[in-house]
């Protein structure tokens, strides 16, 4: 019997994932472009994946299209799905005992309650970046860090400092006010990682946390944030190395549920 | 106001008029007739030298109705403005004058207008007042709204105050404040309108406003039928209708022929919703006027209609005399107890069959959308349905973002979709 083929992908606001599985259990190849809706990202993307893979596109039995720009792709996607439903397949397929999904990425926050693998509610963030990847990056820019390096930093942290401000723009001009006065910029970044996680656990809270908790989308690559928000939720929180290829896992999974039923 | 205060409200370009509309049925047209006289009147009366009246959406019309004073309504005339995408540039030319951008846009429309800052929607272009009648039941912006008005004009504020209720039940003690609020307001208006107070006027007044209030309780109870013979969206129009002219007879004459359309539809098996029906939803909140075909495309594409909304319950009241209606006015969405506000919404999504609720969290609307997050889980807890919300504004565009919404919607169907899939299976 032929091997099925099916690709997710998931186009987000800062960057473009792909993922390609065979018969919607086997990784076969992944891609990653730091660039998301908008850009030649999701079509640089799925090259990269077809390549990585050594296929086709005309080999995909599905093709499915999440995220921010998931409308933008009518001519290679076969079906558009939310990054809800797609990021609440993924964490089930990772962790099968999941029922609260954080899903922090680029410009918003989801928190997703699980049933059975299934997503039954969810919350998002309103009309404010606040808590989000985006935050981080303007953070990280202001304190002249690499935004993979904060976490590091961030552990090295011995005095607290509050970033209390929940808007982006004047949690910058805190920031800058807290390198005025000679704070240590570990101690900031600490403060920032507890910021988000403050932020988000008000979210987290109108639709109930419950165990297993899994964290997705790339701010769980930040291991600062996931600590301060394991604190502040008071639930110890699953990750896993695909964390960003969460939202094009899912998609790769519907894609196989759609290509097989 | 003073013709140099007029200079300072300059506006920045209009926006484009919009095209004529679609053609509609006989009961519709009514009602959109019904709402062209109540504007039409105005202008005449301003005309004919007699005195025209702002009214808020829920100060008791009966009044005004019984002494044959005109009025006008500011949140529908700043709903249509909204509609018609001059909001933007109505709120922008509100906040030049100084009110702050926080306020609701409603307000903030119809402050510019009051300003004199003229709406390219020709058909809400209302004359400016002689007097204003102000009842804080549906919203506490609007006794500062009003108050500036009156200052701006230099003319009457006739107020009645509705405080929040914690209780779900009115005390007899409310109903007599108000009850003295409504014979203090009667002595006001008689000297506005120069004529004594009728009661017989009054009386059918008052019989007007109750049959209406049951015909559009009936139009609203069409939507229980499955598939609806209409789409929940038209409630959002007919609205106007509810808000500037319950007290007159050719309103309720209106809703009645609307209501045996709807009979006729649910015979036929027909529906006047430009989709199959797929899922049904309670929309929370006044929408986002501005935003309609953008609100309305999601919907549509995924077989979602609209078959609650809180507006059936919240304008739907019938009293019998003054002390009743007292009573009755105290009830708007924002002048009750959160335990009654669940109460009404989770009454028309079981009797309405939903099976999902889409939350809009209004920024011109704090005391409604405050408690929304609340509502919401218990929505969830009490009628196992998915909920979603999103941000948005009932009149200024800048607070709303298409590609967010149309995720929130998306995820909500994708959720409804999972949930019907399990209930089948447990059947």
């Amino acid at each position: 019997m032929n091997n099925i083929y099916t690709m997710g992908i998931d186009v987000g606001s800062t960057a473009s994932k792909c993922l390609i599985l065979k018969d919607g259990s086997e990784i076969v190849a992944k891609s990653l472009v730091d660039v998301g809706a908008g850009t030649s990202g999701p079509t640089r993307a799925i090259a990269e994946v077809l390549e990585a893979a050594g296929m086709k596109k005309e080999d995909m039995a599905f093709i499915l299209a999440t995220g921010y720009g998931r409308n933008s792709l009518d001519d290679i996607a076969d079906h558009q799905m939310s990054e809800l439903s797609c990021h609440a397949k993924g964490a089930f397929f990772l962790f099968p005992d999941v029922h609260t999904v954080i899903d922090i990425g680029g410009q918003d926050v989801k928190i997703l309650e699980i049933e059975n693998g299934v997503m039954v509610n969810f919350a998002m963030n309103d009309k404010c970046a606040a808590g989000t990847g985006r935050f981080l990056d303007v953070m990280a820019r202001v304190l002249e860090v690499k935004v993979e390096d904060l976490a590091d930093l961030g552990a090295q942290s011995t005095k607290n400092v509050e970033i209390s401000s929940t808007c982006t723009v004047f949690a910058e001009s805190e920031v800058i006010s807290q390198l005025a006065k000679g704070s240590d910029k570990r101690d900031i970044i600490h403060g920032i990682h507890k910021s988000v996680a403050s932020r988000v656990v008000g979210l987290a809270n109108r639709i109930g946390v419950r165990d297993a908790v899994v964290m997705t989308g790339g701010v769980a690559q930040n291991g600062g944030v996931v600590s301060a928000l394991q604190e502040a939720l008071g639930h110890p929180i699953h990750t896993s190395p695909l964390t960003q290829y969460n939202g094009a896992l899912g998609a790769a999974l519907f894609a196989w549920q759609k290509a097989t039923k | 106001m003073a013709e140099n205060e007029k200079a300072t409200a300059a506006a920045p370009e209009a926006a484009p008029v919009k095209k004529a509309p679609k053609p509609v049925s006989p009961g519709t047209q009514a009602l959109r007739d019904v709402v062209t006289k109540v504007y039409a009147a105005a202008w005449d009366a301003k005309k004919a030298g007699r005195p025209v009246g702002w009214s808020s959406s829920k100060f008791p019309c009966e009044i005004a109705e019984a002494l044959g004073l005109a009025v006008v309504y500011p949140e529908n005339q700043a709903a249509g403005i909204g509609a018609q995408h001059d909001g933007q540039r109505m709120c922008e030319s509100a906040e030049s004058l100084g009110f702050d951008p926080d306020i609701c846009g409603y307000a903030r429309i119809s402050l510019a207008y009051s300003a004199g800052v003229e709406t390219t929607n020709e058909s809400r272009r209302v004359p400016m007042p002689d007097f204003v009648l102000c009842c804080n039941n549906i919203c506490n912006c609007m006794t500062k709204w009003y108050e500036n008005i009156a200052r701006m004009h230099n003319i009457p504020l006739i107020m009645i105050d509705v405080p929040y209720n914690n209780e779900v039940t009115v005390s007899d003690s409310q109903v007599a404040y108000i009850r003295g609020q409504f014979d203090d307001a009667i002595k006001q208006m008689e000297k506005i309108a120069g004529v004594k107070f009728d009661e017989k006027k009054f009386e059918q007044a008052c019989a007007n406003a109750n049959r209406t209030a049951k015909a559009w309780l009936t139009v609203c109870d069409y939507l229980q039928y499955k598939p609806a013979p209409m789409s929940g969206f038209d409630l959002f129009n007919h609205m106007a209708d509810v808000v500037t002219a319950r007290g007159k007879v050719e309103t309720a004459e209106a809703f009645e022929l609307l209501a045996s359309e709807l009979e006729q539809h649910v015979k036929n098996g027909t529906s006047t919703a430009p989709f199959p029906e797929q899922y049904r939803v309670m929309f929370e909140g006044i929408p986002c006027w501005p935003n309609l075909r953008t609100l309305f495309k999601p919907l549509k594409a995924n077989g979602v209609n609209v078959t609650a909304v809180v507006y059936a319950p919240a304008f739907g009241f019938v009293y019998n005399g003054l002390d009743e209606m007292a009573r009755a006015y105290c009830k708007a969405p924002n002048s009750v107890c959160i335990e009654q506000g669940v109460d009404w919404r989770e009454g028309i999504c079981r009797e309405n069959k939903v099976d999902g609720v889409l939350v809009h969290y209004n920024r011109s609307c704090k005391p409604w959308s405050g408690y929304m997050a609340e509502m919401q889980r218990r929505f969830t807890k009490d009628l196992g349905v998915p909920c979603a919300g999103f941000d948005g504004d009932q009149a200024d565009p800048r607070n709303f973002n298409e590609a967010q919404y149309e995720t929130r919607v998306q995820g909500l169907v994708e959720a409804m979709e999972e949930n019907k899939k399990q209930k089948e299976a447990r059947a």
